[in-house]
């Protein structure tokens, strides 16, 4: 067996005395699509800044290609240059235009000439339909926008591993089944994507791994068709029908 | 409807418009009117006229005043990089989080609660008087030089706290999301949090910067002649306060510009920026 990608180990995450995350285990194959879906409030943003070590944790083991990035002391610098991340509420930076935005870490962090890192991300900002937005602010933006302006910057990072906290959730219906194909074509070209969403259609439809979180511990993992066809947990089940009856699935 | 012709609605808030450029006119009219017609009724007007608005004095005085103030605009101009900079050291400091910087937070918090405790006039003659005191040769003996480094101490602890509740003020969300796109902390602080902190305070460092600009005159307390000490000179000599009122003219010459200009390039700024204004 090939070591995953990811692999998570008993996190534990506490803000105070509340426990978000409760020994949480999961591992992602690489170039995998994994899907944690899950009640609002469940933990899944948290396990995603956890795994982007935006979040200290307070148990457990992470790791990235089988070495342990969780140790004190470990550079998280070159752990988020591997892993990008995309925010729920976007948080593109106000004072930037689009192009700057995408433009000030594949400067800074990667070093690319000015030229080459507009080409880049003017390339990005074509294929998600912003070709006119290079010099808005993010503020003069829909939603919609906004967020595939998000998408764009971590994109342009050539991440290895893209965690994506529900993107879709600003989006129109056609939006969301652009943003459908983009992740779809960053899978082809191997990227490993973790994705938190309440949209359910999408889960179902892009991943091969799907995991429900509930009260911060994942209560049932396994392929679409396992958890949305056949969920064993009643909880699961509970939620599903909930999903359904909000007409979401 | 053609371009060029106004649609009822833009004809309608033209009037509107109209109407209150009218009002708030005829108001400002009224208010000046009764200070012309009221304040020379009062009983000792004759005598504040000629001892405060005496235009040969003010003739006389203006240019030596002038002169003289250029010392105030040399102090300032070389004070503020200093407060700027040290005031920028200091915030960034306090809002570090290794630990290893603990006893750099610990001195940053005495040296803004020090500095801003005390009085800046006395800061003046502590240093002002107390280091020459102890008898270096020049130039470091100079007065002046103590009294700047004075106020530089002072407001530098100032502004360091405006500068900080502008960096606590940019949300931890822009942090994380430079943090995720791998930019170190100093880089995240550079591109990401500085910029927009230092938008967000310079309204009110721009009020620091008015206050140090009257301040800067507290330093003749302690010897140089600048634009306040030969305005006392000038009323001593010709026994006429009318010089004040010229040195106070020339403050406003100076502060007034500034403080519109930066009022007007940070709505240029904002309007460039943001979403549009809410009605
Ligand atoms: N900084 C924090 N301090 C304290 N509690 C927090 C903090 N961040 C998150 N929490 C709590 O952790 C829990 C999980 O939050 P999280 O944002 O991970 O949920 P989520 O599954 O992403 O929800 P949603 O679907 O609404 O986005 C919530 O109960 C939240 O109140
Ligand atoms: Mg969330």
């Amino acid at each position: 067996m090939t070591t995953p990608k990811i692999s998570l180990r008993d996190i534990t995450k506490r803000f105070d005395a509340i426990t978000v995350l409760d020994a949480v285990s999961l591992d992602i194959e690489s170039g995998s699509v994994v899907s944690i879906i899950g009640p609002s409030g469940s933990g899944k943003s948290t396990l995603l800044r956890c795994i982007n070590l935006l979040e200290h944790i307070d148990d457990g083991e992470l790791l990235l290609d089988g070495t342990d990035i969780s140790i004190p002391g470990f550079d998280p610098n070159t752990v988020r240059r591997r892993i990008g991340m995309v925010f729920q509420s976007y948080n593109l930076f106000p004072h930037m235009s689009v192009l700057d935005n995408i433009t000030l870490a594949l400067r800074r962090v990667l070093g690319l000439s000015r030229v080459i890192a507009q080409d880049r991300a003017r390339e990005l900002l074509t294929r998600f339909a912003l070709d006119d937005k290079e010099n808005a602010f993010p503020d003069q933006m829909s939603g919609g926008q906004q967020q595939r302006a998000a998408i764009a910057r971590a994109v342009a990072m050539e991440p290895e591993v893209l965690l994506l906290d529900e993107i879709t959730s600003a989006l129109d219906p056609e939006l969301v089944g652009e943003v459908l194909d983009v992740v779809r074509e960053l899978r082809s070209t191997g990227m490993t994507i973790v994705l938190a969403t309440h949209e359910m259609g999408f889960a179902r439809d892009t991943s091969d791994l799907v995991c429900v979180l509930d009260g911060g511990r994942i209560i049932e993992s396994g392929s679409p068709a396992q958890v949305f066809g056949a969920p064993q947990q009643e909880r699961t089940q509970q939620f599903l029908q909930r999903v359904i009856n909000a007409g979401r699935l | 409807m053609t371009p060029g012709s106004l649609s009822r609605r833009q004809i309608f808030e033209r009037a509107q418009r109209r109407k209150s450029a009218v009002i708030a006119t005829a108001s400002s009219a009224i208010v000046i009117a009764l200070i012309v017609a009221l304040v020379p009724k009062m009983p000792r007007w004759d005598r504040v006229r000629t001892s405060f608005f005496n235009a040969e004095r003010f003739r006389d005085s203006f240019p030596r005043l002038l002169h003289a103030f250029i010392l105030d605009i040399k102090i300032f101009s070389w004070s503020v990089p200093f407060i700027v900079a040290l005031a920028l050291l200091v915030a960034i400091t306090r809002n570090s989080r290794s630990p290893a910087l603990l006893p750099l937070r610990v001195a940053a918090i005495v040296y803004t609660d020090i500095m801003r405790g005390v009085p800046v006039l006395l800061w003046i003659y502590l240093i002002g008087f107390g280091v020459p005191g102890l008898g270096m040769d020049r130039p470091w003996n100079s007065p002046l030089l103590w009294g700047s480094v004075a106020l530089v101490l002072t407001y530098a602890a100032y502004v360091a706290e405006v500068f900080r509740a502008g960096i606590e003020g940019v949300h931890e969300s822009q942090r994380a999301a430079a943090r995720s796109l791998g930019l170190s902390n100093m880089q995240s602080l550079r591109f990401v949090v500085l910029p927009q902190a230092i938008r967000r305070v310079i309204p009110p460092l721009m009020n620091d910067l008015v206050s140090l600009q009257k301040d800067v005159a507290l330093v003749s307390l302690i010897g140089p002649v600048e634009i306040l000490r030969q305005a006392g000179i000038d009323k001593s000599k010709f026994a006429n306060f009318t010089p004040y009122l010229a040195a106070a003219a020339i403050f406003l010459l100076l502060t007034i510009p500034l403080t519109r200009t930066t009022d007007w390039l940070l709505e240029r700024e904002r309007r460039r920026t943001s979403a549009t204004r809410v009605r």
